[in-house]
């Protein structure tokens, strides 16, 4: 039968225009940013593309003051996005907590380099997975979102607008410095297949608005700036009203409803992608380049005979926990590559409780994990 | 005229929690009295602030309002500005907020000249934290973090905004309050980046450790050391030597920077169409 569907646009991108192009689909209007490797091509063609639609591109004085920027932008009522690496990440991480305690929907790239400190700027790390978990003081939900191919990369970062909409809360978009440099094929969605979120709007008249309503769910609808309904947002913890309260159950309640928005929506943030897992005896738990690399190793390992499977998280925060404890159960091992000293890992530990071993392969030298280096842990469980 | 607070405060939050005889409540009363006179809407305003005392004013005041991190107000503000030129973007800010931890937001703030409005409430200390000494602290005076006296030579504000590029810079004190309504007035009019630096009084934690304890008294201290601009010009550097100036001391008409950014539009979405 011949192919009626509609032709779709081929782009041959990296993964750091990707992210530029999706961002505008997903409709960010504004975009702040500070100059950082690797990230910075993020940045060079928002400030040519943003401006040619009326949207705003600017360069803040620092990490600190892009982060500032967005957030304000967001109250607006703009999509709004700034993108970094890990010395900007951590620069970010108060105004990230402070986003996360508004309830601002904001995306935050960050394109993993090798660290700690400037550590290697050209070159790739995976070590800002604990960072994107924990970098903020204080507790608050966390969705970060870890695609390894560039046609996921697309699509993730408007999921990650939909997400930052959807929940009002920051959405970290987790690539390294392989997957945001490396440029291939790409079969763009087309307009009627993918899904735009906006965030909800209040109806109630202005006098009656109140930014933390949850009397219709966890998540309060947001009015924009400007649009009559005058309310107040404080990073200090507040009630229902916006404005700050010490009232100890108050401060209980709407913590623990922060925390909700993510915990209660698991089915809906989380996305993997498995491949061989439902037979598997060994399975590697890889994200970003290292799940590339860990794709070919599975590959190569079911040509020897050896019955691996590859379970890729898509969502890296929350963690697929509930898929990961149910291998636990059913195989001879786990294998998890990943590109710093083991982080990822300290996650699946906690999830096997040992019931199963677990093989860790790390490099922090600024050269991707290779399939062998894979395959090998494989065959060794094997 | 006498104001109508209750047009622009948000009276369930009242009582603040600023000590009694604080000059905030001077310097927000003038702020508010000089957007009454500009008939501002309050539904296109939004007012800014970082931490500190002077953070918590925007909560009192019935507009946009937005208590950011410490030092960041500024940034916030841009992107407010930023994402709607067409609105009033107001922020308030204390002198460590805005010149300490913030004080790279403040300067390119001014090197920008975008269309926002700061008022920095210069009272020489940390007053929330407890007193410790400040950009602005004066050599020699006494805080929590210098108890020997502070040997931290002090910022001049006003000349460093000015430097950084700020379009309006102003100075008054909160002894002075109809000649201060006049040059918040000024800076809200202006159209660029307009800083207007208030020295107010914290007899609660500079005072205190200064034997400045009275409001007052502390309030009078400042009054004398300060110079109107017209009068300093007929004295010598000498003679001016221990004075403040206050008033109107730098006004320029250059491109606001949301102007630049519309003009930019127009360029980049002509070559979008070619």
């Amino acid at each position: 039968m011949p192919d009626t569907s509609p032709k779709r646009r081929i782009e041959f991108w990296s993964g750091n225009e990707v992210i530029a192009e999706a961002a505008i689909t997903a409709g960010c209007r504004f975009f702040a940013g500070y100059p950082i490797t690797p990230s910075s091509e993020i940045a060079h063609l928002l400030s040519q593309r943003l401006p040619m639609i009326g949207g705003k591109f600017i360069q803040m004085e620092d990490e600190i003051a892009a982060m500032g920027a967005v957030i304000g932008a967001s109250l607006t009522g703009a999509k709004v996005m700034t993108a970094t690496s890990g010395p900007g990440f951590s620069l970010k991480q108060e105004n990230i907590g402070f986003a996360a305690m508004i309830e601002a929907p904001c995306v935050v790239v960050n394109v993993m380099r090798g660290g700690p400190s400037t550590g290697l700027p050209t070159a790739l790390g995976q070590s800002d997975i604990m960072q994107a978990r924990w970098g903020t003081h204080g507790d608050r939900p966390v969705i970060a979102l870890t695609p390894a191919y560039l046609d996921e990369v697309y699509t993730e970062t408007i999921r990650a607008f939909n997400l930052a909409e959807k929940y009002r809360t920051p959405v970290f978009i987790m690539i390294d410095e392989v997957i945001g440099h490396l440029s291939e094929r790409l079969d763009l969605p087309n307009d009627d297949e993918i899904l735009i979120v906006d965030r909800i709007r209040p109806t109630v008249p202005p006098d009656q608005y109140l930014p933390y309503d949850t009397s219709n769910g966890d998540v309060p609808p947001l009015a924009d700036y400007f649009s009559g309904y005058r309310f107040h947002m404080t990073g200090l913890n507040h009630d229902r009203s916006g404005f700050p309260t010490t009232d100890p159950a108050t401060c209980q309640r709407e913590n623990e409803r922060l925390m909700r928005k993510v915990d209660a929506n698991l089915d809906d943030i989380i996305r993997f992608e498995t491949t061989f897992t439902d037979d598997a005896d060994i399975i590697v738990i890889a994200f970003g380049s290292s799940a590339r690399a860990a794709a070919v190793a599975v590959a190569d390992a079911r040509d020897k005979g050896i019955k691996a499977g590859l379970f890729r998280p898509l969502t890296l925060w929350p963690f697929p926990e509930k898929e990961v404890r149910e291998f636990a159960v059913r195989v001879k091992g786990l294998v998890v590559p990943e590109a710093n000293l083991g982080q990822l890992v300290f996650e699946i530990e906690r999830l096997v409780e040992g019931k199963c071993p677990i093989s860790r392969v790390n490099k922090v030298g600024g050269v991707p994990i290779y399939p062998g280096e894979v395959l090998a842990q494989i065959e060794a469980i094997n | 005229m006498a104001l109508k607070y209750e047009n622009f405060l948000r009276m369930e939050h009242i009582p603040h929690m600023w000590c009694p005889g604080c000059g905030i409540g001077i310097i927000v009363k003038a702020m508010l009295r000089a957007m009454e006179t500009l008939e501002w809407d309050k539904n296109d305003t939004a007012m800014i602030s970082g931490i500190g005392c002077t953070s918590r004013a925007p909560g009192y005041l019935d507009m946009n309002t937005l208590h950011t991190t410490h030092g960041r107000a500024l940034t916030f503000a841009t992107g407010i500005k930023l994402a709607r030129p067409d609105k009033n973007v107001v922020v308030i800010s204390g002198d460590g907020d805005a010149s300490a931890i913030g004080g790279n937001h403040l300067i390119h703030s001014c090197r920008r000249n975008i269309d926002i409005t700061l008022i920095i409430v210069n009272n020489n200390i940390y007053g929330m934290t407890g007193g410790q000494f400040s950009p602005t602290t004066p050599v020699g005076s006494r805080a929590a973090t210098a108890p020997w006296g502070s040997i931290d030579p002090p910022f001049d504000l006003s000349q460093l905004c000015k430097a950084a590029g700020a379009t309006y810079v102003a100075r008054g004190h909160v002894g002075a309050a109809a000649p201060l309504e006049r040059l918040i007035r000024g800076g809200l009019k202006h159209r660029g980046f307009a800083v207007i630096e208030v020295l107010s009084n914290c007899h609660t934690q500079f005072g205190r450790r200064n034997r400045l304890s009275d409001p007052v008294e502390l309030i009078n201290h400042i009054a004398a050391k300060t110079i109107n601009i017209r009068e300093a010009a007929k004295l010598s550097r000498e003679e001016l030597k221990d004075k403040i100036i206050v008033g109107l001391l730098h006004e320029e008409q250059r491109e606001e920077y949301c102007d630049a950014y519309d003009k930019l539009i127009l360029k980049a979405s002509a070559a979008a169409h070619h």
